[in-house]
């Protein structure tokens, strides 16, 4: 048995495609899900994959937030359901507040594309597991609006219960307040972070490293012996 | 017809780069004593029908909700009567 995770196709997702395959990889089956569509499919789990969803037009994920497909996720992640957003999914997860804080520009005003290395900082969530907590990893980071904010109450909050679930190492390439790169929410079941684990999980592209696999292991492991 | 304008701004302990970005080319341009910018939005809602008290109640929603990220942003809600409506 395996499990089926869904990947939301957004109009502006562009990394739908690479995530199927990182799912794939991983030996998940991947079933794709489409913005118009609340119609789940059953999955297991769902990723909210990178891009410019809707053309990021108010705010990065302001618009998909609201669309059919996001009334599901939201409704099912507050239930449980494992959800992982990336780059713009992280965005689409403020937008809803399904985590806290919000995502800004870059505070250099620039697109940001670098290979960034990290601290796994929480690997007890559903899409962790499969890290050493305190190691360090390198997966690719492009961005425009990565620059993570909250309000000192909701940090010191976040920091106290364990939820910063990665930090930037050496650069903070976009501003991003206590170098956060990622986050969880209470429950754990729901992470969203900035880099892109679906670009490092072959040894042949990205990075050169598949630093980024664990994500997609991590899940499946949770799902097939839960 | 009347105008609806909704204001959005960061709030203010959030860094704003564009408008600092502003800020830094003032002095260039010949204008001194601006001692900082922040950059907003501006919606502009051209609502049919009259702008009741109810209407403007759907209008504070629609900005808290989706127009503005309350999380990050500050919003205001103001009517403008559209030139030449009174005549």
């Amino acid at each position: 048995m395996t499990a089926r995770i869904g990947v939301v196709t957004f109009p502006g997702s562009l990394d739908d495609r690479d995530t199927r395959r990182a799912i794939t990889l991983a030996g998940a089956e991947p079933v794709a899900l489409w913005h118009k569509d609340k119609d789940l499919k059953q999955v297991d789990a769902v990723v909210l994959p990178g891009g410019f969803s809707y053309g990021d037009y108010l705010r990065a994920g302001a618009i998909s937030r609201f669309s059919p497909v996001m009334e599901s996720v939201i409704g099912q992640a507050k239930a449980g359901l494992p959800v992982l957003g990336i780059c713009n999914g992280f965005q689409v997860l403020t937008e809803a507040h399904l985590l806290p804080g919000g995502m800004l520009g870059n505070d250099h005003l620039h697109f940001i594309c670098r290979d960034q290395k990290l601290r796994v900082e929480n690997a007890g969530t559903a899409w962790t597991g499969d890290y050493r907590q305190g190691q360090e990893i390198h997966i690719p980071l492009k961005n425009m609006d990565g620059r993570y904010v909250a309000d000192e109450y909701t940090l010191d909050k976040l920091e106290a219960e364990g939820r910063v679930v990665f930090r930037y190492l050496d650069v903070n390439p976009n501003g991003s307040l206590r170098d956060i790169a990622g986050i969880t929410n209470e429950a754990g079941n729901v992470v969203g972070l900035m880099p892109h684990p679906e670009h490092a999980v072959e040894p042949l592209i990205g990075t050169g490293r598949t630093d980024g696999l664990p994500f997609f292991t991590s899940i499946l492991k949770k799902l097939v012996n839960a | 017809m009347a105008r609806v304008v909704v204001d959005v701004m960061l709030k203010p302990e959030i860094l704003d780069p564009q408008g600092q970005a502003v800020q830094r080319a003032l002095p260039r341009l010949g204008f001194t004593g601006i001692s900082d910018v922040r950059q907003g939005k501006r919606f502009e809602l051209e609502v049919e029908g009259p702008v009741d008290e109810a209407a403007l109640a759907r209008i504070h929603d629609l900005a808290e909700s989706f127009l503005a990220n309350t999380v990050i942003e500050d919003f205001t809600v103001k009517v403008e009567e559209v030139a030449g409506a009174a005549e």
